[in-house]
């Protein structure tokens, strides 16, 4: 890591001296603090205070009391934690495997046809990127509304077709909140495999077309394997994503209609904010930023692992 | 690796501190109350003094009038600042909890009466008892002992509805039925004074082509309004009273409280409620009401002020009807109180603030704002503004008052909203959710009476 190249240049140069009295490695830290500081401040501390609220029964108001790991056992063993979970595996289907698929088909289409006023529609596509999670929410809770656009497209479209409270309907409820990630990530993927697939040489579609492979083929032998890497940072980013999502359920559902569309980042504000058990909802947190750190490591290998 | 040995240590370390120190603080016991005689009423003579208000008076009947009270209150005693901090109800309740454990405390916080908020501050000794302050200002007289007992805990927060006094109320609310009086005429119906009377009105309303009851679930609490009003109908009133309160000796199992959630499931099954109303707000459903669509609308009197102007002389209100039991019951009670913090430097002022926004005075701004007092302010009103006044002054005399549901238990808030929008989507039966009730209510009631 410490190894640059002028250093190893003068080491070189004066084998004689000994290594340590040389290496700047000391340095290297009064460089880092800054940085260090400010994630010690906003990182490292707020998340030993975490695992120092779970050791605790405390509602966030009197005394806490000790109970060890306690509230590990029972974030563990209830199964009522069982369902959030559940629901964040449907979401990661929404939040990431759509949004890549969708986000490769455009970004090779792109790629490969010159289509007019693409700019305009990569643009389109990237814009709910840009727009505050709160404020698409809102917007979507519009539209999904008994009175809102798509009952009012299906009631013309299908005229006496009964109407949906798509959001008042357990069995609709979370894949409408799916959908709106699919919506805000198809963009994100999209661009990040333009900028993969623009590093492909232009000769290789050439000369794979020359030996006769079809769109399909050249699509999975020269396109998919350029973009490994974006691909994994795009996996990274929307399971993340698709793991911590907050705000849409908050403002869509409040993790209603009765608990359909509760997920772990939900349970963690209702339990700590809302039902006074902090130690409890902080376990739930710090059981998430574990699982949200595995998947994180775990895509990252799988990524890497070829290539090397 | 040595990232990892680091954090290691550093984990380690905060083992080590937090055995040492529970996170919290204890305040409980040792209430610093003065006596009547040390109280101090001459606000003039205090010095300069900031005094913080959280609030959650956003709604048009309640926040004209305290604004003019808070500038009243400060041309009066010129060395009195009001820094006025207005939430809405839900956003007050979340950051409240916050903001009377840190090191700013307000000094005056209007907190829900619920066990959940006002029950656990009272409980962490976060508030001030104001038995003394009540006694110089005379609020025994000026307050009912029913409105009085909504804001009562025991020091411990154990017991809710008696013990000392924690906060003072502006307003009264409750549950009634706001109605479309044009609708009404049109369809030939009376207002309904018994729930059969009601019933066949809904009936004769769908058959119309109306929306019987305009209804708006998603946020989940008004769905624990329309539980309560058909309860009213089944229950006796001390049962509810005793489950509402979380006192011990009540049950949700029984064979009227499963009575009033069966004839929710069947209101939904005969269409009364609106089409998809788990997927409606509240704020839009009561403004569908406003714009003349439903007959009926099952909510709190605290709608008089935006639904006036809307429907003008269209709109009627009334009380629940009797049911089963043939007694008048009624969900409903204070608005949310104003309280004291312990932390406050100024607890005199703010004493002396509280007692400026209950006077008559006061009373008579709520009202003529279109909001209803929670006691008589002696002005003269009119229109839907008397009918909503006379059925609080009937709902009071008669004794018909009982809690909100969501006040039983610290967690029965949730437990209700959730339960209830299952319950009417179709998704939960009647038992299942009247156990779930139970055995929080149970749980509770075991808990509080050991520990």
């Amino acid at each position: 890591m410490g190894d640059g190249a002028p250093e190893r240049g003068s080491a070189a140069a004066k084998p004689t001296r000994s290594r340590t009295s040389y290496e700047p490695r000391k340095v290297a830290y009064l460089y880092l603090a800054p940085a260090l500081v400010v994630f010690a401040a906003f990182l490292l501390w707020p998340l030993l205070h975490a695992v120092y609220l779970s050791l605790y029964e405390w509602d966030g108001i009197g005394l806490g009391t000790w109970v060890g790991l306690g509230n590990y056992k029972d974030v563990l063993t209830q199964p009522e934690l069982r369902e959030p979970f559940l629901h964040s595996l449907v979401l990661i289907v929404f939040f990431s495997v759509v949004p890549i698929c969708l986000g490769l088909l455009l970004a090779w289409t792109m790629v490969r046809s010159q289509v007019r006023g693409g700019s305009v529609f990569r643009t389109a596509v990237f814009l709910p990127q840009v727009v505050a999670m709160v404020v698409v929410a809102i917007a979507w809770d519009r539209i999904y509304s008994p009175t809102g656009s798509i009952n009012h497209v299906l009631s013309w479209l299908l005229p006496g077709t009964v109407t949906h409270a798509w959001l008042g309907e357990p069995s609709t409820a979370l894949v409408c909140v799916g959908l709106v990630g699919s919506w805000v990530g198809t963009g994100l993927c999209m661009v990040l495999f333009l900028a993969g697939l623009s590093k492909v040489p232009r000769e290789l579609y050439e000369a794979a077309t020359l030996d006769g492979a079809g769109s399909l083929r050249q699509f999975f032998a020269i396109g998919l394997p350029h973009v490994r890497g974006e691909l994994a940072v795009a996996l990274t980013l929307t399971i993340v994503a698709a793991l911590r999502t907050f705000d849409l359920v908050y403002v869509m559902t409040s993790g209603g209609p009765g608990t359909s569309t509760r997920v772990p980042s939900y349970e963690v504000y209702r339990w700590s904010l809302e039902d006074g058990k902090v130690g409890y909802g902080v376990t739930i947190a710090l059981l998430l930023t574990a699982v949200i750190l595995l998947i994180t490591v775990l895509v990252n290998r799988v990524a890497e692992g070829d290539d090397t | 690796m040595r990232s990892g040995r680091v954090l290691g240590a550093l984990a380690a370390a905060a083992m080590i501190i937090a055995a040492g120190c529970a996170p919290g603080s204890d305040n409980s016991g040792g209430d610093d109350e003065p006596s009547p005689s040390s109280v101090e009423t001459d606000v003039a003579s205090m010095g300069d003094i900031t005094l913080t208000v959280w609030d959650q008076e956003v709604r048009s009947g309640q926040d004209k009038p305290l604004q003019e009270l808070n500038k009243e209150f400060m041309e009066r005693y010129p060395n009195i600042t009001i820094k006025r901090v207005s939430r809405s109800f839900t956003d007050l309740q979340k950051q409240l909890r916050l903001a009377i454990t840190g090191n700013d405390v307000p000094d005056v916080v209007q907190a829900n009466n619920t066990r959940g908020d006002m029950g656990a501050f009272v409980k962490a000794g976060l508030l001030r008892p104001l038995d003394s302050y009540a006694e110089v200002y005379g609020w025994d007289d000026r307050f009912p002992a029913s409105i009085r007992a909504a804001s009562s805990y025991s020091s411990d927060g154990k017991t809710f509805g008696e013990g000392n006094l924690y906060g003072l109320p502006l307003t009264g609310e409750f549950i009634g039925v706001w109605f479309n009086k044009a609708k009404l005429d049109k369809l030939g119906i009376e207002p309904p004074t018994t729930l059969a009377d009601f019933e066949a009105a809904l009936k004769k309303a769908k058959d119309a082509g109306e929306i019987p009851i305009q209804f708006g679930d998603k946020e989940g609490w008004p769905g624990i309004h329309e539980l309560g009003f058909l309860q009213d109908m089944y229950a006796a009133k001390d049962d509810i009273r005793t489950l509402g309160y979380g006192r011990e000796g009540g049950s949700w199992d029984t064979a009227e409280n499963k009575k009033a959630a069966q004839t929710l499931v069947d209101w939904v099954k005969d269409g009364y409620f609106t089409d998809g109303f788990n997927g409606i707000d509240y704020d839009p459903s009561w403004q569908a009401f406003a714009k003349g669509q439903g007959v009926f609308l099952i909510s709190g009197t605290w709608l008089l002020a935006d639904l006036q102007p809307a429907l003008g002389d269209d709109l009627g209100f009334m009380l629940p009807p009797t049911g089963d039991t043939g007694d008048l019951t009624v969900t409903g009670a204070t608005g949310l109180p104003f309280a004291i913090t312990k932390a406050s430097e100024h607890a005199d002022a703010a004493a002396a603030y509280i007692d400026f926004i209950t006077s008559k005075d006061a009373m008579a701004k709520i009202t003529k704002a279109g909001g209803l007092p929670i006691v008589d302010s002696g002005v003269a009103v009119s229109g839907t503004q008397k009918e909503l006044f006379d059925a609080w002054e009937k709902a009071r005399s008669e004794d018909a008052l009982v809690p909100y549901l969501d006040w039983s238990t610290p967690d029965a808030y949730d437990l209700i909203t959730a339960d209830v929008q299952e319950l009417m989507g179709g998704d939960k039966s009647v038992d299942d959710v009247i156990g779930d009730l139970q055995k929080d209510y149970s749980s509770f009631v075991a808990d509080n009476a050991g520990g």
